[in-house]
C-alpha cells in the first residue's frame, strides 16, 4: 500500500458550542480526482482551512504524504505541495494576470527574496508563467488588471495561482461557483488537463463537474464525514438523497451562500 | 490613617473614569463599522467648550450645562456623520485616518481663532471646590461626583445594552454586521445613532474634563492618544474592555506622575504596545 | 518563430515597465533648476530634497506594502541624532556619518520590524504610533544625550568630499541633499522593479491571499520595513548634516504625520509621489510661513479633507487619470 498523497485523522474543530469538525478521517491516494459534496453548513470550506493551516484544529493529525503537518504554517504547507483555491475570487486587482501568476512562481522560486535584479531579468519565471496561462487560455488578457477580467476568466486565474506553485495536492473549492454556462467549458478542460501527478480534492455543487471528473465522492453532514464512494453509488444512496440531495431529485446547481 | 496610595488610586479612579466616558463611543462604533474616527475627540472638546462658554458667557450653572454639552457634541457629529463620514465606511484605513485627522486640524484651528489659545477657565461653585477629608486622605467632591455620574452612565449603558432592543441590535450589528443586516437590522441606522450618542458622551466627558485636565484647542488631540490607546487595549466593540482599559490607564497615568515622574508618558507608551503585543485584538476584543 | 515571437512579447512588456521615461528625465533635469532660477531658496531646496527622501521612504511601506504607520519619524529622528551625535563628539564627516545613520536607523527598524509585521488594522496604526510616542518621549528625557528641549548643539560638518564646504547659501547643501536623494530614488527604483517589489505589491493587494501562494509574507515585510526605516534615517542624517542641528521634533508625532500627508498628497505608491508632495507641501508652507500656526492647521486640514474625497490617488493619480481620459478622447 502505498502512502496515501494526503491524510487526515480525527480532525475536529468547534467555535464555542458551535462543532464545525467532527472527527473527520480522509484519504487521498496519489492521482486521483475525489470530490466532497454535502450541504451548506456542512463545513466543507471549514476542512478545506484546517487542511491548509487557515484554521488551527483542536484534535486530529494532517499528514502530507506521511509527514506531519500539523503545526507547518500555511506558506510552508504550499512549498511542500498542498494547495488551494477560493471559492470566492481572492485575486490581487490590481496586478496584470501575468503579474499575479508570475509572483506566485517567484515565490516558489524564491525569486521574490531578490530585491536587486529586476524583474525582467528573470526571464524562467516570466515564461513559466506565460505556459501556465497559456494553458488556461488566459494568455490573450495577460497584460489586463484581474480586476478586468470576466469572471470566468478570473476564476481560471484562481486555478493558474495554484498551478504556478507545482501543487502535488490541489484543493479546489468549488471552481464552477458563479461562472457563467458560457464560461464554463474552459474552466472544465482546465480540470480536465491537470497532470496526473497531482492528487485532487474538489468541493462542488455542480453535479455534472463531479460525475464528469470524480472517481469517487466524500459526503460530508452537519461537520462529519457521511459516507464515501463511488459517484454513482452516492447518487443513488438513500441517506444522501434525503440529506442533500432533496426528496424533488437532484438539482443541477445549488445556490451557495457566502 | 491610610496611606497616600488610596489618595493615587482615588485620582486614578476619577481620570480613569473620564477616559472611560471618552472612549466608550468611539469603541462601539469602532466595533460596530470599523470606521476610524480620529476626530472624536474634537467633539469632546466642543462639549468643553460649550460648557466653559456657558457658564462664562451666560452664567448658566455647571449641571445645566452638562446636558447641552451632550446634544451639542451629539448633534454636530450626526452633522458630520451625514455629509462626510458615511462616504468613507467602506474606504481604506489610510482615507478614513486622513479625513478624520484633517477634522481635528481643522477643529483645533476654529477652536483657537473662537477661543484663544489660552486653557479655559472655570468658574465652579464652591461647593464643587472643596474636598472631604476622609482618614487622612483628601477627596475632591467634584472628582466624586465625577466618579459617581460615571458609574451611574456605565451602568446605564450597560442595561441599555444587555436589556432593550435598541442595545440588542447593536450587538448583533457589532458582532456580525453582514448577519445582522440580513436578518433585517437597519445597521446604518443604528450606527448612526450609536455613532450619536458616542459623541455626545465624548462631549460630556470633555465638559466634566475642564476641571481636571484643563481645556485648550490641543485638547482634540492630546487625549487622542489616550482615547485609541484605551480602545485599542480595551478591545473593539467592548463596553466592559474600555471600562476596564481606561482605568488602568488612568491609575498607571497618576500612579506614574506621582511616582516616578521622570518617567512621564513613557510608561503608558510601554504598556500599550505590551499589552497590544500580547493581544492585538484588545483585552476583551473579538474581531 | 511564431511560438518564440509570442514567449517574447511578456518579456518584453515587463521589461516596457521598467524603462525610464522621458518625463522622469524631464523630473530629474528639472530638479537642477533651483541653481539657475532660484538661487536664493536653495537651503528650502535642500530641505525639500530631505523631505522627498523621507516621503520616498514612508512610500515603500505605505505605497508599496499598505503599511500604515503614523510613527516614522522615528527612524528618522534616530538617523538624525546619530549623525548629529557623531559630529559632535568629533567626526564630522559627512558621508561616513551618512553611513553610521543609516546604520542605526536600520538597526532600529529591524528590531521593531519584527512587532510591525504580525499587526494590522487599528493595532498596527497604535504600535507605529506609540513607537514613535516612546522614541519621543526617551529623547526628551535623556537629555543628557539629545540635548533635550534645546536640542543638539555642536554639530560641525566637515567639507563633502573634502572639497565642498556648507556654505549659508545651500548651494552645496542642496547639491549633497540632492545627490543623496537621486541615488538613494534609484536604489528604491530597483527594489519596486524586483520580484521582491512584486511580492510587496501583492501584500498590498491581498494579504491573506500571499501564504496561500507560498508567500512569507511577515518575511518581506520585515525586509521592506527596514529598508524604509534605512532612508528615512539617512534624510535625517541628512538635515542634521546641512542644517548643524537636531531638535526634538524630528522624531515627533507632527513630523510622522506630516510625511504621511505629504505622500498621501502627492500619490503613494507611485515612487514620484512623495517627491512631488513634499515639494508642493514644502513651498506651500514656506509661502504661507507668515501666517499663524492656526491658520496653517486649518489649511492642512481642508487640504486633507479635500484630497480624501476628491483626489485619492493624490496629484499624481490625479494627473494619470487626466493623461488617461484625454489619451482616450
Amino acid at each position: 500500500m502505498s502512502t496515501p498523497a494526503l491524510a487526515t485523522r480525527g480532525l475536529a474543530k468547534n467555535f464555542g458550542s458551535l462543532v464545525v469538525a467532527r472527527d473527520i478521517a480522509i484519504e487521498l491516494p496519489k492521482g486521483v480526482r475525489y470530490a466532497l459534496i454535502g450541504p451548506n453548513g456542512a463545513g466543507k470550506t471549514t476542512l478545506i482551512n484546517l487542511i491548509t493551516g487557515m484554521l488551527r484544529p483542536d484534535a486530529g493529525q494532517i499528514l502530507l504524504d506521511d509527514a506531519d503537518i500539523t503545526t507547518l504554517p500555511p506558506d510552508q504547507r504550499v512549498r511542500r505541495g498542498l494547495v488551494r483555491t477560493y471559492q470566492i475570487n481572492s485575486l490581487f486587482p490590481h496586478l496584470t494576470a501575468l503579474e499575479s501568476v508570475t509572483l506566485a512562481v517567484c515565490e516558489r522560486t524564491r525569486a521574490a527574496q531578490i530585491w536587486w535584479r529586476e524583474l525582467p531579468a528573470y526571464r524562467h519565471e516570466i515564461d513559466e508563467a506565460y505556459q501556465i496561462l497559456t494553458t488556461l487560455t488566459l494568455a490573450s488578457v495577460c497584460h489586463r488588471p484581474t480586476r478586468e477580467l470576466a469572471y470566468g476568466q478570473q476564476r481560471l486565474l484562481e486555478i493558474a495561482l495554484a498551478l504556478a506553485t507545482r501543487p502535488k495536492v490541489l484543493l479546489l473549492d468549488e471552481p464552477a461557483a458563479g461562472v457563467p454556462r458560457e464560461e464554463s467549458s474552459e474552466l472544465f478542460a482546465a480540470i480536465a488537463g491537470l497532470s496526473d501527478d497531482i492528487t485532487v480534492l474538489f468541493i462542488e455543487h455542480d453535479m455534472e463537474l463531479v460525475f464528469r471528473f470524480a472517481t469517487r465522492v466524500i459526503v460530508m453532514v452537519g461537520g462529519r464525514v457521511l459516507l464515501e464512494g463511488p459517484p454513482h453509488e452516492i447518487a443513488t444512496d438513500p441517506q444522501v438523497r434525503a440529506v442533500y440531495l432533496g426528496r424533488a431529485g437532484e438539482p443541477r446547481h445549488e445556490p451557495h451562500h457566502g | 490613617m491610610l496611606p497616600p496610595v488610596f489618595g493615587v488610586v482615588f485620582d486614578g479612579l476619577a481620570y480613569g473614569m473620564l477616559l472611560f466616558l471618552l472612549s466608550v463611543g468611539q469603541s462601539v462604533t469602532l466595533g460596530m463599522m470599523n470606521f476610524i474616527n480620529l476626530a472624536h475627540c474634537s467633539f469632546a472638546m466642543l462639549g468643553g467648550y460649550v460648557t466653559a462658554s456657558l457658564m462664562s458667557r451666560y452664567g448658566v450653572p455647571f449641571f445645566a450645562t452638562l446636558p447641552c454639552a451632550f446634544v451639542v457634541a451629539a448633534a454636530t457629529s450626526v452633522v458630520f456623520e451625514r455629509t462626510l463620514f458615511r462616504r468613507l465606511y467602506r474606504a481604506s484605513e489610510l482615507d478614513q485616518v486622513l479625513l478624520t485627522i484633517g477634522i481635528v486640524f481643522i477643529s483645533v484651528a476654529v477652536a483657537a481663532y473662537v477661543f484663544g489659545t489660552d486653557q479655559q477657565p472655570l468658574q465652579l461653585p464652591a461647593y464643587l471646590r472643596t474636598s472631604l477629608t476622609f482618614m487622612g486622605i483628601r477627596f475632591a467632591v467634584y472628582r466624586l461626583i465625577l466618579i459617581g455620574l460615571a458609574l451611574a452612565i456605565t451602568i446605564a449603558l450597560v442595561l441599555g445594552i444587555e436589556y432593550t432592543r435598541f442595545g440588542a441590535r447593536v450587538r448583533a450589528a457589532v458582532d456580525n454586521q453582514r448577519m445582522a443586516r440580513g436578518l433585517g437590522i437597519d445597521v446604518d441606522r443604528t450606527f448612526a445613532v450609536t455613532f450619536a450618542l458616542g459623541s455626545g458622551l465624548a462631549g460630556l466627558g470633555g465638559a466634566l474634563a475642564v476641571e481636571i485636565i484643563g481645556l485648550d484647542p490641543s485638547f482634540a488631540l492630546t487625549y487622542l492618544i489616550y482615547v485609541l490607546i484605551v480602545v485599542s487595549v480595551g478591545g473593539l466593540g467592548s463596553i466592559a474592555g474600555s471600562f476596564a482599559a481606561a482605568i488602568v490607564l488612568g491609575i498607571s497615568d497618576v500612579a506614574g506622575k506621582y511616582y516616578i515622574p521622570q518617567l512621564g508618558a513613557f510608561l503608558i507608551y510601554l504598556v500599550m504596545i505590551s499589552l497590544l503585543m500580547w493581544r492585538p485584538l484588545g483585552l476583551l476584543g473579538r474581531r | 518563430m511564431a511560438l518564440a515571437g509570442k514567449i517574447e512579447s511578456p518579456q518584453l512588456y515587463l521589461r516596457a515597465q521598467t524603462r525610464w521615461r522621458p518625463i522622469e528625465i524631464v523630473f530629474w533635469l528639472a530638479t537642477l533648476s533651483p541653481y539657475v532660477l532660484f538661487p536664493n531658496y536653495l537651503s528650502l531646496a535642500s530641505q525639500i530634497a530631505v523631505a522627498a527622501l523621507f516621503a520616498l521612504s514612508l512610500d515603500l511601506i505605505l505605497g508599496y506594502a499598505g503599511i500604515v504607520s503614523l510613527g516614522h519619524a522615528a527612524y528618522f529622528g534616530v538617523g538624525a541624532y546619530t549623525a548629529g551625535l557623531v559630529s559632535k563628539y568629533g567626526w564630522g564627516e559627512p558621508l561616513s556619518g551618512l553611513a553610521l545613520a543609516a546604520l542605526a536607523a536600520g538597526i532600529v527598524g529591524y528590531a521593531t520590524s519584527f512587532v510591525i509585521c504580525r499587526f494590522r488594522h487599528l493595532a498596527l496604526i497604535m504600535l507605529t504610533t506609540g513607537f514613535g510616542l516612546l522614541l519621543a518621549e526617551l529623547a526628551n528625557t535623556a537629555g543628557w544625550l539629545t540635548g533635550g528641549m534645546d536640542g543638539l548643539q555642536g554639530i560641525h560638518t566637515w567639507k563633502v568630499l573634502g572639497y565642498f564646504h556648507l556654505d549659508l547659501y545651500g548651494s552645496t547643501a542642496y547639491g549633497y541633499a540632492l545627490a543623496v536623494l537621486f541615488v538613494l530614488f534609484l536604489f528604491a527604483r530597483r527594489v519596486i522593479h524586483s520580484p521582491f517589489g512584486l511580492s510587496l505589491r501583492g501584500i498590498r493587494e491581498n494579504l491573506v491571499r500571499m501564504p496561500a501562494i507560498g508567500a512569507p509574507s511577515r518575511a518581506h515585510i520585515r525586509t521592506i520595513y527596514t529598508i524604509a526605516a534605512t532612508l528615512a534615517g539617512v534624510a535625517g542624517a541628512i538635515l542634521a548634516q546641512t542644517t548643524e542641528t537636531v531638535s526634538l521634533d524630528s522624531l515627533g508625532f507632527e513630523r510622522s504625520a506630516e510625511v504621511v500627508v505629504m505622500l498621501v498628497l502627492g500619490g503613494a505608491g507611485r515612487l514620484y509621489g512623495g517627491l512631488v508632495g513634499a515639494a508642493v507641501f514644502m513651498i506651500a508652507r514656506d509661502q504661507f510661513s507668515g501666517i499663524q500656526p492656526q491658520y496653517w492647521y486649518f489649511w492642512i486640514g481642508i487640504l486633507l479633507v479635500a484630497v480624501v474625497i476628491f483626489l485619492p490617488n493624490g496629484i499624481l493619480g490625479g494627473l494619470a487619470r487626466l493623461t488617461a481620459r484625454w489619451s482616450r478622447s
